[in-house]
């Protein structure tokens, strides 16, 4: 509400307040049990990344030629490693990585592919077949070979290989933004948006691009999940997160070595990345639900 | 139909010409001196580097590297790993049918495992039978392939020892050790696949069993079997099998991960080797196989709605 300071605000009767889309919206979250157990999941694993200085019970990286391989016990609740690291603490110091590269890849293709999917869908003429072609043409090399081509090409590193998964996952979302605008186009508000005078960047920004909010929100959730394997798939070649630092995929890589000594060292790190994807798909589905009416009961 | 067709390969052209600039571009993402890097162990070869330079014209302006590059690749020559000193193009034909062999499997497990899945699960919507149809689903969903490989390794061939945990056998060369040494691995790459598969059956299922034509069947007095196979099942399939034909160019990228953890010497252990022996020329050429396969699947899709659907196919 921009009314100012002058106008004296009715009060909004308690009803109407309860019925607002966004409360309907949190309501039909909340009732999905499933989504808010993907939440608290989510959290827990953000909370984990965050306070892996405190939580981990010892040094992720320091090893220890004493303590090589040994199976979970009170010391280690998670075993120990190939050069006597601790598994646990190197799995909440993992979470860093794989978090990292999910909310910060998808972050980039979102900030990159929606105003280019904005601009083709307003704009259309050639704008929109050029930026279109493009999208189609990245859209066709499925996107864990596009990842690791780019990643193989920028060389090993964390950074190189999130660079490589937001490429990656930019076209989904311009495609995504351009359907969306092309909808919202043909509708009153945007019709009358345009006569009252608005340029087309003030109407895309101001009234188009609010409507387009809450799919965006759910695609988000959902490529995040994907950006995670992405990442642990990445660094599971070697092309992620550089050794000795920890992460989930490069975990598993040395974890296959040992498969018959030390079977822990490919349970955890492989469990925690399950977990976690799982809990974005089942956030994104819960957020399908809750903002989509239309697609209730799918 | 085949002015349909005609304006449907104009709509690939161009797509496959900035793909083509794209792939190209990739070189350009290198650190330093693209010969130096592309010879690798070679390097010191100073004949090497030469016939590197010459092959990529790199002492040419860009576009007119681009235009070499592009010409060879219509003429299907994909470029020569100097690592392995074969044509690129020769590598990726030996190991195709490798992946073929798994992948052709893999969706037979998927087909097998996820229609039937939606099909339960959408008959009997909101009862245990479909939770634990969605629950799985989403488990084979979010499960990432090379965990799901390293877990059965562990409990087939580490504990149980029934399965080779890798290594492959031709299936011309002995057809029983080559279905165990690929069912692990066509396991693996089914089940994130069966997972898609069911959702997606569910969902047609859903549409399909609240049609006018599947109440003006059960108003007839058939039974409920005949109503789901025959009315709903029949019609829901349509979309299942253009997104299934997606989902098989989308096993190559599953293959990827799936035959490094199964050592199985295919397309997928092809770009992992690359990637590791930074042989570029086999990276570029493998990203040019998929794009192109994957352009060709959503040609078939798109062909194979219109043959399947009859409202199309009068049109």
């Amino acid at each position: 509400m921009s009314g100012g300071a002058t106008v004296q605000a009715a009060p909004v009767p308690a009803r109407a307040r309860r019925d607002s889309p966004g409360r309907r919206a949190l309501r039909r979250f909340l009732r999905h049990r499933l989504a808010v157990a993907g939440l608290l999941v989510v959290a827990l694993f953000v909370l984990g990344a965050l306070l892996a200085p405190v939580l981990a019970p010892y040094d992720p990286i320091a090893t220890s030629w004493t303590r090589i391989r040994k199976p979970p016990s009170e010391l280690h609740w998670f075993g120990t490693d190939e050069n006597g690291r601790d598994v646990l603490s190197r799995v909440l110091w993992g979470a860093r990585a794989s978090l990292a590269a999910g909310a910060l890849s998808v972050g980039a293709a979102l900030l990159v592919g929606v105003p280019f999917g904005l601009l083709a869908g307003m704009a259309g003429g050639w704008t929109d077949t050029a930026i279109s072609r493009v999208t189609d043409a990245m859209l066709s090399v499925p996107f864990l070979i596009l990842a690791i081509a780019l990643a193989a090409f920028l060389g090993p590193a964390l950074e190189n290989a999130m660079l490589a998964i937001a490429i990656s996952a930019t076209p989904i979302f311009v495609r995504l933004a351009r359907g969306m605008a092309l909808d919202a186009k043909t509708t009153e508000w945007v019709e009358a948006a345009r006569a009252l005078g608005n340029p087309p960047w003030r109407t895309a920004v101001v009234h188009v691009l609010p409507n387009i909010v809450p799919p965006l929100l759910v695609q988000a959730t959902l490529a995040v999940a994907e950006a995670i394997i992405a990442e642990a798939s990445l660094s599971f070649l070697g092309l992620g997160q550089q050794p000795p630092h920890p992460s989930w995929g490069s975990m598993l890589n040395s974890a296959q070595r040992f498969l018959g000594q030390a079977p822990w060292m490919a349970i955890y790190p492989g469990f925690a990345i399950f977990l976690v994807v799982l809990a974005f798909n089942l956030l994104g589905d819960g957020l399908r639900d809750a903002l989509d009416p239309r697609s209730r009961g799918r | 139909m085949w002015m349909w067709l005609l304006r449907r390969l104009g709509q690939v052209a161009p797509t496959l010409l900035i793909l083509s600039v794209l792939i190209f571009g990739l070189q350009q993402l290198m650190p330093g001196d693209p010969a130096l890097v592309m010879a690798g162990e070679e390097r010191g070869d100073p004949q090497v580097l030469a016939a590197i330079r010459a092959e990529l014209m790199l002492d040419r302006p860009l576009h007119e590297q681009y235009a070499a590059w592009l010409w060879r690749l219509v003429q299907g020559d994909l470029g020569f790993s100097w690592r392995i000193r074969q044509p690129v193009g020769q590598l990726i034909l030996e190991k195709l049918p490798v992946t073929l062999q798994v992948g052709v499997m893999a969706f037979l497990i998927a087909v097998a495992i996820g229609v039937p899945a939606g099909v339960v699960s959408a008959t009997r919507r909101d009862r245990p039978a479909d939770w634990i149809a969605n629950g799985v689903a989403l488990a084979g969903i979010s499960t990432p392939n090379f965990w799901l490989g390293i877990m059965m390794i562990l409990l087939f061939s580490v504990e149980l020892g029934w399965l080779p945990p890798s290594g492959y056998v031709p299936l011309t060369e002995d057809w029983r050790q080559s279905l165990l040494t690929t069912i692990m691995p066509a396991f693996v790459l089914g089940s994130g696949i069966a997972g898609v598969l069911m959702r997606h059956t569910r969902a047609a299922m859903l549409g399909a069993l609240s049609q006018d034509y599947v109440r003006t069947a059960r108003a007839k007095g058939l039974p409920e079997r005949v109503v789901v196979s025959k009315h709903a099942l029949r019609n829901a399939l349509i979309p299942v099998v253009t997104l299934g034909t997606i989902e098989l160019g989308r096993l190559l990228a599953g293959a990827v991960l799936t035959e490094q953890i199964f050592t199985i010497p295919g397309f997928g252990k092809l770009i992992v080797d690359a990637v590791f022996n930074r042989d570029y020329p086999v990276v570029q050429g493998v990203v040019v196989v998929t794009a192109l396969i994957f352009v060709l699947l959503s040609l078939v899709a798109d062909l194979l709605y219109m043959a399947i659907n009859p409202r199309l196919r009068a049109a």
